[in-house]
């Protein structure tokens, strides 16, 4: 068990003890890449990558930079085109895990990677969807990740782009979105997860050395904590070892 | 038949005109680099751009004024921050920009649409989502089978798309190895196409491998040769992608002034890709793709 650790590294070792041998995932550029990498090097070495670049069962020899590095193409299983991926492997429900990230998350795990301020005349224009709209709706699960603060876990989302639990009041289920959702927010100090019945994201679990009231401090919304909380083990001596040393050995997207 | 090999002038010249709807696609990869400039150089302007990643060609060509509306599903300069240049036209108006905005399966569906000659393409996406509200062009349609309401985008049919590819004939039939993006469904989409090629080769080499051809040579109109056209993007098998020139432009477009200096030295300055490519001939040491070869296949009956 590793004790000197960042909370990077963290949330990429608890993002990787989520996914299962064989499962097939839609990986992200960032920490779900390094998670994914991380998981097929210890419990799940036939872990399928997908990108949405088109790239079916990668195997990257080096950190892919963007989401369409050449490296995920050599020794892949499958090339395909966009329309491939997003029709036949994603809206067919192939794509058993997907991760998500943003600028703001709200109660709900509803999503935005737009804009912040008003959409017409943003204070900060950002990328927008890419492929997260559609990886919200259908991947059978999704896992978000994101540091806590009030302003990147708000009461109000300024634009929603990937659908979360609940959307302007109406359920997935009403709305007819195939996927379960966001099901957990992998964050810096702690997992919060939907609760099954209301969607509503709620603390169920702490890292060592934090406590409820400071993640509440860090959300915009009257958080609920469940009663028994959880205790996340910090990273192995192997997963701190892999990560440093042979995923991101130039601190890339481990700073 | 008579070849369609044409400089990259020539072709930007009788195919690319003010006002037009242009597509460069390439995801990541195949990104064509000195179509882009060609079109900066011949002061094309008003264009209709559309990309799925805008990428820093569409950031390149805003901040020279060719853009007057962008259609895109994500805006961000991978791995390594914002497109400035992009941002300044949104956040600040300058220069004027319109933008017409879906997420990639929806740029992915638009192409797929015009690519078969249909109006519009079913999906299910956009419930709940705020993207409906800012862009009317997504709507939604009843099944008549099912009477379950699906999300629609409509066609997307360019003027004219460029296309990169590894290699082609003279007559434009194309062959892509690596991702490939929505380059197919761009490309029969469009009313005009341009392929750009790292290497041209005999129609012989094409036919010894027909399932690698993505685009045909029916549905193109000018081809051109242009070594490391796709810098600082990459051509799989022949170069790598520059990312440290993807981290440099964060700092590049940043600021106003510094993007104009580089247009004015990288693009303007240079009158063809062959030039571009003699200013910094470290490139080919750096980012030359190592080999790694696939066994052929036996397509004999």
């Amino acid at each position: 068990m590793a004790s000197d650790y960042s909370p990077s590294e963290m949330m990429a070792a608890v993002a990787a003890r989520e996914l299962g041998d064989r499962e097939v995932v839609f990986v992200g550029i960032g920490l779900p890449n390094l998670a994914c990498n991380l998981a097929r090097a210890i419990q799940a070495p036939d872990l399928v990558l997908i990108y949405e670049s088109g790239a079916v069962g990668a195997v990257p020899e080096r950190l892919p930079v963007s989401i369409g590095d050449p490296s995920l193409v050599t020794g892949s299983l499958m090339v395909c085109s966009m329309a491939d991926v997003f029709q036949l492997f994603l809206q067919n429900g192939k794509i058993e895990v997907g991760f998500l990230g943003g600028a703001q998350i709200d109660r709900w795990g509803n999503i935005n990677t737009t804009v912040i301020g008003k959409y017409d005349k943003p204070k900060v224009r950002l990328p927008g969807s890419g492929g997260a709209a559609e990886i919200a709706v259908h991947a059978q699960r999704v896992l978000i990740i994101s540091r806590l603060n009030p302003r990147a876990f708000p009461a109000e989302l300024d634009f929603l782009t990937s659908p979360g639990q609940r959307c302007k009041g109406k359920t997935r289920k009403e709305l007819g979105m195939p996927g379960a959702g966001p099901i957990k927010v992998i964050t810096d100090r702690g997992i919060l997860e939907s609760d099954p019945e209301t969607g509503e994201m709620i603390l169920t679990a702490l890292y060592p050395g934090n406590t409820a009231e400071e993640v509440k401090a860090n959300v915009g919304w009257p958080l609920r904590v469940r009663d028994h909380l959880g205790q996340v083990a910090p990273p192995t001596a192997q997963e701190i070892d892999l990560l440093r040393h042979k995923l991101d050995p130039q601190k890339l997207f481990l700073g | 038949m008579d070849s369609k090999v044409v400089s990259m002038k020539g072709a930007i010249a009788a195919h690319v005109r003010d006002g037009d709807t242009v597509v460069i696609e390439g995801f990541t990869h195949l990104i064509n680099f000195a179509a882009g400039h060609e079109i900066i150089r011949q002061r094309r302007k008003d264009l209709t751009l559309c990309r799925l990643t805008p990428d820093l060609i569409y950031d390149q060509m805003i901040a020279a004024g060719c853009a007057k509306k962008l259609v895109f599903s994500w805006a961000g300069n991978p791995g390594a921050g914002s497109l400035h240049a992009f941002r300044r036209a949104v956040e600040k108006g300058t220069p004027p920009l319109e933008i017409e905005e879906y997420s990639h399966f929806g740029m992915v569906a638009r192409m797929s649409a015009g690519a078969a000659s249909l109006p519009f393409w079913p999906m299910r996406n956009y419930m709940g989502t705020d993207l409906p509200v800012v862009n009317p062009r997504i709507r939604t349609v009843t099944c008549p089978y099912t009477g379950e309401e699906l999300a629609t985008v409509p066609a997307l049919n360019p003027d004219v798309t460029i296309i990169a590819a590894q290699r082609a004939d003279r007559l434009g039939n194309a062959q892509v190895w690596g991702l490939l993006g929505v380059q197919k469904e761009a490309a029969f989409a469009s009313k005009r196409v341009i392929v750009v090629v790292e290497e041209l080769v005999d129609e012989s080499v094409i036919r010894s491998d027909p399932n690698r051809t993505l685009i045909p040579g029916m549905i193109v109109d000018a081809v051109v040769v242009e070594p490391w056209g796709c810098h600082p993007s990459y051509a799989q098998g022949f170069y790598d992608r520059d990312n440290d020139f993807y981290v440099a432009w964060e700092d590049i477009s940043r600021d106003a002034a510094k993007l104009q200096a580089y247009l004015d030295e990288w693009v303007h300055g240079v009158t063809d890709r062959a030039a571009y490519m003699a200013k910094q001939p470290e490139l080919k040491q750096r980012l030359t793709a190592k080999a790694q070869m696939c066994e052929g296949v036996n397509y004999g009956f």
